[in-house]
């Protein structure tokens, strides 16, 4: 299973912004292995995040997304306490889920 | 008309050279801006997360985890330990630096047998290096802490003194020496600004930002490492993981860094 991912949300004033790191070798599937072997595509596909089960992000990502991704966004409202979850699938159709509360 | 057209070729090449300068100095300035727009989402946090994961994990023959390892403040204190590393251990009856020490715990007190203990220790595509997650959770709690690398004990003294002989022993296809590079001020590969190691600033700052995560290979790398590509780009023979040689050669840099904060796991390109 992948790694976790390390997610901070902190509100100031009317918004909150939510900082997340993801564990993932976003793989291009356009690169070669030592031996000549294409290596193949394997990275995250789409991303969502919800603040007390309400969706307020929804991404559809693609290759050219790096490595070990960090995502940063901002949405109206939030307050102290209130959690904050983020979903990856990748192509594979592996998936992680992790939360944090906003500080 | 001759002359008038040496003197536009002249013209222009100092035009040419002029630039050259103004573009290197820049490209420092933005290499600098892209690290601190960097710093922010460093990658090196999941190595961290997953190497203090792995340290309270029970693992090996003995299924015991390295709380009880001791890395010089104690067993099991971890906060502020880097600081004082490479350091004489009685134990080992020899100067470890952090992943030697991580080594000695992993076969002392987990039963992992040696070699495999020292297998892999820099993570690629296919493989997780369990060395380099440890070293990034053990090293960021040292983060904000002054070095203090001792020489008391006699072995200490003998690793920085065999660790200052490395640092300038000319050798390889390329007769070089770690001081070619790190040696005068100024000094660059490529576009990369070479820190000046001889001078008391330049061992601090490089020191204090090693482990780092490299960007360009979307990995953890730690001091060990940096010292092992050193040697690759010297083209000398390849200098053997958690080594007596890589040790010494730690400890002299280690201590030329003392009294600065230390500051990583770092984010480079």
């Amino acid at each position: 299973m992948a790694d976790p991912m390390k997610i901070r949300a902190t509100v100031a004033g009317d918004s909150t912004e939510v900082k997340v790191l993801m564990s993932h070798e976003m793989e291009t599937g356009q690169r070669k292995d030592s031996k000549g072997n294409v290596v193949p595509a394997w990275f995250i596909q789409t991303v969502t995040a919800t603040w007390n089960g309400k969706p307020v992000l929804s991404a559809q990502w693609g290759t050219a997304i790096a490595k070990n991704p960090f995502l940063a966004f901002k949405f109206k409202g939030g307050a102290k306490g209130d959690k904050i979850q983020v979903t990856w699938v990748d192509n594979k159709g592996d998936k992680r889920t992790d939360e944090t509360v906003i500080a | 008309m001759r002359a008038g057209r040496t003197a536009r070729a002249a013209a222009a090449v100092l035009a040419v050279v002029a630039c050259g300068a103004l573009a290197q100095t820049n490209t420092a300035d933005e290499i600098a801006k892209y690290r601190a727009a960097l710093q922010d989402g460093n990658p090196a946090e999941l190595w961290e997360a997953r190497g203090e994961a792995l340290w309270k994990e029970a693992r090996g023959p003995r299924n015991v985890s390295l709380e009880r390892c001791d890395l010089g403040l104690g067993p099991g204190v971890v906060k502020g330990a880097y600081t004082h590393l490479p350091r004489y251990f009685a134990d080992a009856d020899r100067v470890q630096d952090l992943e030697s020490r991580l080594v000695f715990c992993m076969v002392s007190l987990q039963g992992i047998p040696e070699a495999e203990a020292k297998e892999g220790p820099f993570g690629g595509p296919d493989h997780k290096s369990a060395i380099e997650a440890l070293v990034a959770w053990i090293t960021s709690e040292s983060r904000g802490v002054k070095m203090d690398v001792p020489q008391n004990h006699p072995k200490e003294r003998e690793a920085y003194a065999v660790g200052e002989k490395i640092f300038y022993y000319r050798g390889g296809t390329h007769d070089f020496a770690c001081a070619t590079c790190h040696g005068e001020d100024g000094k660059r590969i490529r576009l990369q600004d070479l820190p000046n190691l001889t001078t008391r600033e330049g061992a601090q700052k490089a020191y204090t930002t090693w482990p780092a995560y490299r960007v360009s290979q979307g990995e953890l790398r730690t001091f060990q490492w940096r010292l092992n590509d050193c040697f690759r780009q010297q083209r000398f023979p390849e200098l053997v993981f958690t080594s007596d040689a890589s040790v010494a050669l730690t400890t002299f840099l280690a201590r030329n860094a003392n009294g600065a904060a230390f500051d990583a796991p770092a984010i480079k390109r």
